[in-house]
């Protein structure tokens, strides 16, 4: 009750700032629109389906992007922590790598795959497969040994022992990794979509700018930020929620 | 210390032991011999698992080799209940690895009904110290893992699960999670767990050193039925010797580091036995007096090392895929 209270307060508050800001009219509307402006082309926008598209658009290459970062990125993780010489050789390449911020990628990506769907994709996976790579590296070596032996001794080898005891077993552990390479892969996404015809939120955005429509660019915003509140929310927590009851951790609340 | 006949292995099995062997022979005094009780110079040709000449040497941190295992030999029968007790660091859990194919020993022959070990196989199953229980899945799909990795049908696989859990008296715990049992009921669920893969050989790596004075007093007892009732050999290592005494048909003492094998008791008290029984505890002080030149030693070594003796041979155990 009392959290509610505090939430309503707070928004009340910032929505009442800009609104008041806005209706001052210090700066022109097409520089600083209202929050009636952002919505009515919200509104707008979902009327005509171009957001309806650009979400689905842009959710489906996100998806694929992930995907494959996270399949690539266990494997390479699991590579890693389970191999001393990539160990040393691969990791530490790893770690310097993550400094570069994957759209640096994307001059490379446009000649290797032109200016299509695929070097997106690139990008997306370029920003997501490091994050992933390293917390299964780190879940691997963070797991207790027993589990291993354990599942060996039960008979499990190869790709099963893989599959049912190794995965499962570091799940805990690369939990917030994966969510932490789903952030990074959303963000690379919208950036490279930004840069090109694109169908996708990020050149909704741009549209917003080439039209001069602050408020669309605004409504975009707001719409890149929820869809990656709600995966993070809904996916991400409810995926902890379950580790947490299933292993006996001490829940966070 | 090894009498002629484990020196010289038979070849050929001469006769096989019955797969449950009668138990509760009359009780006779203790005395320090190095074969068993069933072993009339023939013992290598009914074993179960044979140990010869093992040694295990490790690279310790500082760069310099140690031997962790010094020549062991020990013949294990069919159905017997072996206890292996000595001090911590004596290598007794790096034994039981061994023998579990789960680490390679760097000389020495282990044989299992007469073939090599190499590597981990469901014939020997290892109940870990602190239960290895899988805490991703329910207590029945503990049970099951085994005989899922065996490829086993799901029906048949449900059928053993439910029998084994009722077994170790846990059938109404069969969707539970591992965290929400107490200790006591988490060791029965390994065990469990470890019967239902039907291994011919159980090993025991001090499965009940962390559970509270009673629950280990039934768990005693119920291993003792479950062996009773399964005939499977058991392996059992641990730091308690009445422990031991009151469990095995044999125990057996290795040194401080290196671990040998300093002598072997046959326990020849009537079954069932009680951890205050004026007999068991008899014999305990008996073996503990043996024993107690061994803890002296390793009490000297962590006082001077100031690091608790610990053996782990660095094996990889990464997939083999």
């Amino acid at each position: 009750m009392k959290r509610a209270a505090r939430y309503i307060i707070f928004y009340s508050a910032l929505f009442g700032l800009w609104t008041l800001l806005a209706e001052l009219k210090i700066w022109p509307p097409y520089l600083f629109p209202t929050p009636w402006g952002v919505a009515e082309s919200l509104y707008a926008g979902f009327q005509d389906h171009t957001y309806w598209i650009a979400i689905r658009v842009s959710m489906q290459r996100v998806l694929i992007g992930y995907g494959i970062s996270v399949v690539l990125g266990m494997i390479l993780g699991l590579g890693v922590a389970s191999n001393k010489f990539l160990e040393e050789t691969m990791g530490g390449l790893l770690v310097s790598l993550q400094s570069l911020p994957s759209i640096c990628w994307w001059p490379l990506a446009l000649l290797w795959f032109g200016l299509n769907q695929n070097a997106i994709l690139f990008v997306v996976v370029m920003g997501s497969l490091l994050s992933v790579t390293l917390a299964m590296e780190d879940g691997r070596k963070q797991m207790p040994k027993i589990f291993g032996q354990a599942g060996r001794n039960l008979g499990a080898s190869g790709f099963k022992l893989f599959w049912y005891v190794l995965l499962p077993a570091s799940l805990p552990f690369i939990v917030s990794g994966l969510k932490q390479g789903w952030a990074f892969a959303w963000r690379s996404l919208i950036t490279a979509e930004m840069l090109y015809l694109s169908l996708g939120l990020g050149q909704v955005l741009m549209m917003g700018r080439d039209l001069n429509d602050m408020s669309a660019v605004i409504a975009v915003m707001l719409l890149i930020i929820a869809i990656g509140y709600v995966v993070d929310g809904v996916v991400f927590k409810g995926m902890e929620r379950h580790l947490q009851n299933k292993w006996g951790l001490t829940p966070a609340s | 210390m090894s009498s002629p006949a484990q020196k010289f292995p038979s070849q050929f099995p001469i006769e096989l032991e019955p797969r449950v062997p009668a138990r509760g022979d009359p009780r006779s005094r203790v005395s320090p011999v190095s074969v068993g009780r069933r072993a009339h110079g023939i013992s290598t040709a009914t074993s179960k698992v044979g140990l010869t000449d093992i040694c295990l040497s490790y690279r310790a941190q500082s760069g310099e080799r140690l031997l962790a295992l010094d020549h062991i030999n020990l013949q294990v029968k069919t159905g017997e209940f072996l206890c292996v007790v000595g001090p911590s660091g004596c290598g007794k859990s790096t034994l039981l690895h061994l023998i579990a194919g789960l680490h390679q020993q760097t000389s020495g022959q282990i044989l299992v009904d007469g073939r090599p070990v190499e590597g981990p196989g469901t014939d020997r199953i290892l109940i870990f110290q602190e239960h290895g229980l899988f805490p991703w899945l329910t207590v029945g799909e503990n049970v099951e893992f085994g005989m899922k990795m065996k490829g086993m049908p799901k029906a048949e696989r449900q059928e053993k699960t439910r029998h084994y859990l009722r077994l170790v008296h846990l059938a109404k715990f069969e969707k539970s999670y591992i965290h929400q049992l107490s200790g006591g009921m988490r060791q029965r669920v390994a065990i469990a767990r470890a019967l239902a893969t039907e291994p011919d050989v159980l090993l025991m790596d001090e499965p009940f050193a962390a559970l509270d004075a009673q629950t280990r007093d039934l768990l005693h007892d119920e291993l003792e039925r479950i062996w009773n009732e399964t005939g499977r050999t058991i392996i059992f290592v641990t730091h308690n010797v009445r422990e031991a005494v009151r469990l095995g048909d044999r125990v057996v003492l290795l040194t401080f580091r290196p671990g040998r094998v300093k002598s072997e008791f046959p326990i020849q008290l009537p079954r069932p036995r009680h951890l205050e029984d004026p007999a068991v505890a008899g014999t305990a002080r008996e073996i503990l007096d043996e024993l107690r030149d061994e803890i002296n030693r390793s009490l000297e070594a962590e006082y001077n090392d100031g690091v608790k003796p610990h053996i782990d041979p660095e094996v990889e155990e990464g997939v083999s895929a």
